[in-house]
């Protein structure tokens, strides 16, 4: 039976992991390869890697770092963060990433997904949407949930999947940061609405949201950065608990 | 010396990154003498199965593979194109394994591409196929987590070595004297596949 992904994110700054501490036994915890390979290690599904580096230097030293990835972590990897043209993807592919993510750079011009899709298949784009809820409407935000946009979330993801989208990785930015869990409702109905699978992302505080979102949310998978990052659900417990409550994870 | 066979579909580098971790020595190539003198041979492959067979074909590649006599491995779509034929653009493909490839059925809470780990299992016959070891699975129990990305796959036959169910049950390993298939890939998955690929090199 397909097992129900764990994602751990990793921020990346010039190069460095931004987040990442509390590691016993890492070398380098600023180092993304290492972390990373640590967290395959434990039983991570995927792993993902995004840029914010402002600058370009910092996005020049991102690429590198995804060889580097590639080179080292035996685990699909998914890689993101400002990336807003077919040859940004075309970059990332080269150095062995196996799926980037688009955000704001899709919403502002929608055709950067069929694009892609079209030249490198459509597992191998992520459209992630960050959203919030304004007078009860889901509006779909950019550059970091910062900006509202014109669009709405059911309509924008399912246009991403029309338009070629693998998979939604979708973050709202009322529950983000939050830890009280993610808005299960809304993701069940993501899950009503599409053929292809949403990774759920962003307001994690416990097993217990997670075995929601996964359940009652019917996502396909859960990302989540600082109850990795801080140590404070370690991935094999995570996924013990998860095996125990009858979710179907590899362990 | 290992052959991974280059026939210009798409990114060859994870499973180039997978052979490096293990230390195994290759070449990229799709010059049949060196492919033929080569211990073990891979064919790795992403795209479409009907471009994928004419490409083997403009090489040359589509009369050499099934004579090989060394260990050969094909992953994905590589091993989709040593079936019989493929629903993928209707492509007639090698003929080395009894299986045809098809389009997986999808339906409610069956996504397709079927993407992600999913279970192996090779013990008990599962679905009336006469189970055999295979020495690709030495040091491993049935039931182990592979990860997949795949709209197509290889039907049950006579060279099933292995099964995984999505919808309906499909060959995830494939086996005939010396030729090899995985519907998985072993170089994206984590310790179990890189276990594979080194009871693969060690043939």
């Amino acid at each position: 039976m397909l097992a129900k992904r764990i994602i751990p994110c990793l921020d990346i700054k010039d190069g460095k992991t931004v987040k990442g501490i509390n590691f016993l036994g890492l070398k380098d915890v600023g180092d993304p390869v290492e972390l990373g390979r640590k967290y395959a290690e434990e039983g991570a599904d995927e792993l993902v890697y995004l840029d914010i580096s402002a600058t370009n230097e910092g996005r020049k030293t991102f690429a590198e770092l995804v060889t580097r990835i590639a080179e080292n972590i035996n685990i699909p990897f998914t890689v993101g963060g400002g990336l807003s043209s077919l040859e940004d993807a075309g970059v990332l592919l080269r150095a062995g990433a196996d799926k980037v993510t688009v955000n704001s750079a899709a919403v502002r011009r929608p055709e950067l997904i069929d694009e892609i899709a079209a030249k490198y298949g459509n597992q191998f784009v992520v459209v992630a949407i960050d959203a919030k809820q304004i007078d009860g409407r889901w509006v779909v935000t950019t550059n970091g949930g910062k900006k509202p946009s014109e669009r709405e979330l059911f309509t924008w993801a399912r246009e991403a999947q029309e338009r070629g989208a693998g998979e939604i990785l979708f973050t709202s930015m009322d529950h983000d940061g939050t830890k009280n869990g993610y808005p299960c409702e809304t993701f069940a109905r993501l899950a009503d609405l599409l053929s292809i699978p949403v990774i759920a992302s962003g307001g994690a505080g416990s097993v217990q949201d997670i075995a929601d979102v996964l359940t009652r949310g019917r996502a396909d998978a859960a990302l989540a950065a600082s109850i990795f990052h801080y140590g404070e659900i370690p991935i094999p417990v995570l996924k013990r608990e998860l095996h125990k409550m009858n979710i179907n994870v590899r362990l | 010396m290992i052959a991974v066979i280059d026939y210009d579909t798409g990114n060859l580098r994870s499973v180039e990154n997978a052979l490096r971790r293990l230390g195994g020595e290759f070449v990229v190539t799709d010059n049949p003498a060196v492919i033929r003198s080569a211990d073990h041979v891979l064919l790795p492959g992403v795209g479409e199965a009907s471009s994928a067979m004419a490409k083997l074909r403009e090489r040359g590649l589509a009369e050499v593979i099934p004579t090989l006599t060394q260990p050969v491995l094909g992953i994905c779509i590589g091993m989709q194109l040593m079936c019989r034929r493929s629903e993928e653009g209707d492509a007639e493909c090698l003929g080395i394994f009894g299986a045809d490839v098809l389009k997986l059925p999808g339906g409610e809470a069956l996504k397709v591409p079927h993407m992600g780990w999913d279970t192996v299992k090779w013990d008990g016959a599962p679905e009336g196929v006469s189970a055999r070891p295979s020495p690709l699975f030495n040091g491993l129990e049935s039931g182990a987590y592979l990860y997949y990305v795949h709209s197509y796959a290889p039907t049950l036959c006579g060279d099933t070595v292995a099964v995984t169910s999505y919808g309906v049950p499909f060959s995830a390993v494939l086996q005939r004297d010396y030729f090899f298939g995985t519907q998985f890939h072993p170089e994206k998955s984590g310790a179990m596949g890189e276990r594979i690929l080194k009871n693969f090199l060690e043939l």
